[in-house]
């Protein structure tokens, strides 16, 4: 058998031993199973893509038109100024409801696993349109004492303003998923690490502050990129109640003109725009906790925020 | 007794969801003492030496380390539990070394060994890192300071630990099973560390499974089981002719 091989002489396999090294190795190329699925998708995409843009329902003057139009670059305004405010908020009540739900007290426990049953498990456009019709449940809104009669009240349309309602729908909904993000980061510490931090004479709370925390921030990064991306697209909810966001207002224009597919162009311009920018932000920030990159004054705040040494 | 190194277990009894670990723990470590602490797994060495240290609360008993009274303070005739900050006080005197070393995975050696002396003790951080890389250079690791510990081989680690135990100075050591989680071929450079520490007169109590390096550093053996002491006594006469048949049947499985 071996000897019927072309390669192999009479001699056996020793004439082709010792030739071996003499010969060029021939890597084994896939043409067609490679190249031709490539050209097929390739082709597939470029069509999809000419069929859309020369369309002759969209019109790409008019897009160039809005894309810097002051109306559109107000939303494009709000729009970030939502996710930034969500972001923030999100983090800090998402922060407090993990720590009622990592400490030993049940009522907190009970408290913070109610809130994140209610507002994970509502939609986020049934929340943004309750909170906009909070009148009809609290026509007026106020503090004080009750029975006394002091305090401030107010009618509740004109404290909750679209852009209040939105604040307030993105936010409280954030928060449960963002509680638990952080959950997770900390639970990803293993105990020893804060066994070891006691050990050397640490309080719980320097432990966790000087240990869990920075352990857990590098956990919980990656998934906050995504959440905060998931946030700058989940802004164009609060379209529904006017929110006055960038969806809202490129609505608010083909309203009026008609040109619906070239707004909504503008809009998905912008939102590819924005979510391109934070996915490289992300990238950057991720490698700055890990402490990959050099220097920098992000790495410096981080550090003398949590680090050891300073 | 009260002397600095002094170590003093009594009564030391703790239950875990119904099943009692400790029963009933006396136990005295003189200054310079290095005390072996054997027994099968489970037997309850190491939830001995987290209450030691106040990591675990004790159900009953006392810990007296320099004489001082661990997570109690004697006042007006009763005992008031210790505020948080007066036990993390007291827990500076026992340094600690794992079995899975357990070193702040964020920072560099060199971070790991100057985080309590600076953050702890509030010393100035030029001091703190010239004593920390003294320190690591007496564990073999001089050129070793920067790198974090995920670049460290396991007896590395384990050397770091023992630096960042050291470097708060404390009173008494305990290690809890330091070698077991290292391969065969790191654990000699470990135990090295832990000799020259027992010969410059470190109060030790180290769970192990080492019985070579017990009968050639302690100066005592306890030998545990059922979480109670089944025998004690010097290192040399318990573990070559042990009085307890339980503990003879222990080492020769071990030996």
């Amino acid at each position: 058998m071996v000897a019927s091989h072309p390669d192999v002489g009479a001699d056996g396999h020793d004439s082709l031993l010792d030739r071996l090294d003499t010969l060029t190795i021939v890597p084994r190329r896939a043409v067609v199973a490679r190249w031709v699925p490539g050209v097929v998708l390739a082709g597939l995409a470029a069509w999809l893509v000419v069929t859309v843009a020369r369309s002759p329902n969209l019109d790409w003057g008019v897009v160039g038109d809005y894309l810097f139009a002051e109306p559109v670059l107000r939303g494009v305004g709000v729009t970030l100024v939502l996710t930034a405010a969500t972001m923030v908020s999100g983090l800090l009540i998402g922060g407090v409801l993990a720590l009622m739900r990592q400490s030993r007290n049940p009522v907190a426990i009970a408290v913070g696993a109610a809130y994140v049953w209610f507002f994970r498990g509502t939609p986020l456009l049934v929340q943004l349109v309750f909170w906009f019709n909070l009148a009809l449940l609290f026509p007026r809104l106020g503090v004080g004492l009750p029975g006394t009669g002091l305090g401030w009240t107010a009618e509740t349309n004109h404290v909750i303003t679209p852009f209040v309602a939105a604040l307030c729908g993105l936010a409280l909904h954030e928060a449960a998923y963002m509680a638990e993000i952080i959950r997770g980061g900390f639970l990803a510490v293993p105990q020893g690490q804060i066994d070891a931090a006691l050990t050397i004479g640490m309080t719980r709370g320097r432990a966790v502050r000087r240990i869990a925390v920075p352990q857990a921030v590098q956990v919980i990064l990656p998934p906050l990129g995504n959440q905060f991306i998931l946030i700058l697209k989940g802004t164009s909810m609060v379209s529904v109640i006017g929110g006055g966001d960038l969806l809202t207002r490129s609505q608010q224009i083909y309203g009026m003109n008609y040109q619906v597919i070239a707004l909504l162009m503008v809009a998905s311009i912008w939102y590819l725009v924005l979510v391109s920018i934070s996915s490289v932000g992300q990238y950057f920030l991720e490698r700055v906790v890990r402490g990959q990159a050099e220097g920098g004054l992000l790495r410096r705040v981080v550090r003398n925020a949590f680090g050891g040494r300073r | 007794m009260s002397a600095r190194g002094s170590l003093v277990l009594r009564g030391i009894r703790k239950s875990f969801a119904g099943t009692e670990v400790l029963r009933g723990i006396d136990l005295e470590v003189a200054p310079g003492e290095v005390v072996c602490l054997l027994g099968p797994s489970g037997s309850g060495k190491s939830t001995l030496l987290r209450c030691v240290n106040h990591l675990e609360r004790v159900d009953a008993g006392f810990v007296l380390v320099d004489g001082i009274l661990v997570g109690y303070e004697p006042r007006g005739g009763r005992l008031h539990e210790s505020s948080e900050k007066d036990t993390a006080r007291l827990r500076r005197r026992m340094g600690m070394v794992f079995q899975h070393f357990n070193l702040f995975t964020h920072l560099s050696a060199l971070d790991n060994v100057m985080l309590g002396p600076v953050r702890v003790l509030g010393r100035d951080a030029a001091d703190a890192e010239r004593d920390a890389r003294a320190l690591l250079a007496r564990v073999g690791l001089k050129d070793h300071a920067g790198k974090r510990p995920g670049r460290l081989s396991g007896g590395q680690q384990q050397r770091v630990a023992i630096a960042r135990a050291l470097a708060m100075d404390p009173s008494v050591l305990l290690f809890d099973e330091p070698t077991s989680a290292l391969d065969p071929e790191l654990v000699g450079e470990v135990l090295a560390v832990m000799r020259d520490l027992a010969g410059q007169g470190m109060t030790m109590v180290v769970v192990t499974h080492e019985i070579g390096f017990a009968q050639e550093v302690a100066d005592t053996a306890v030998f545990m089981d059922g979480g109670v002491i089944v025998e004690s006594g010097p290192a040399r006469r318990v573990l070559s002719s042990p009085s307890s048949a339980r503990t003879a049947e222990f080492l020769a499985h071990v030996l």
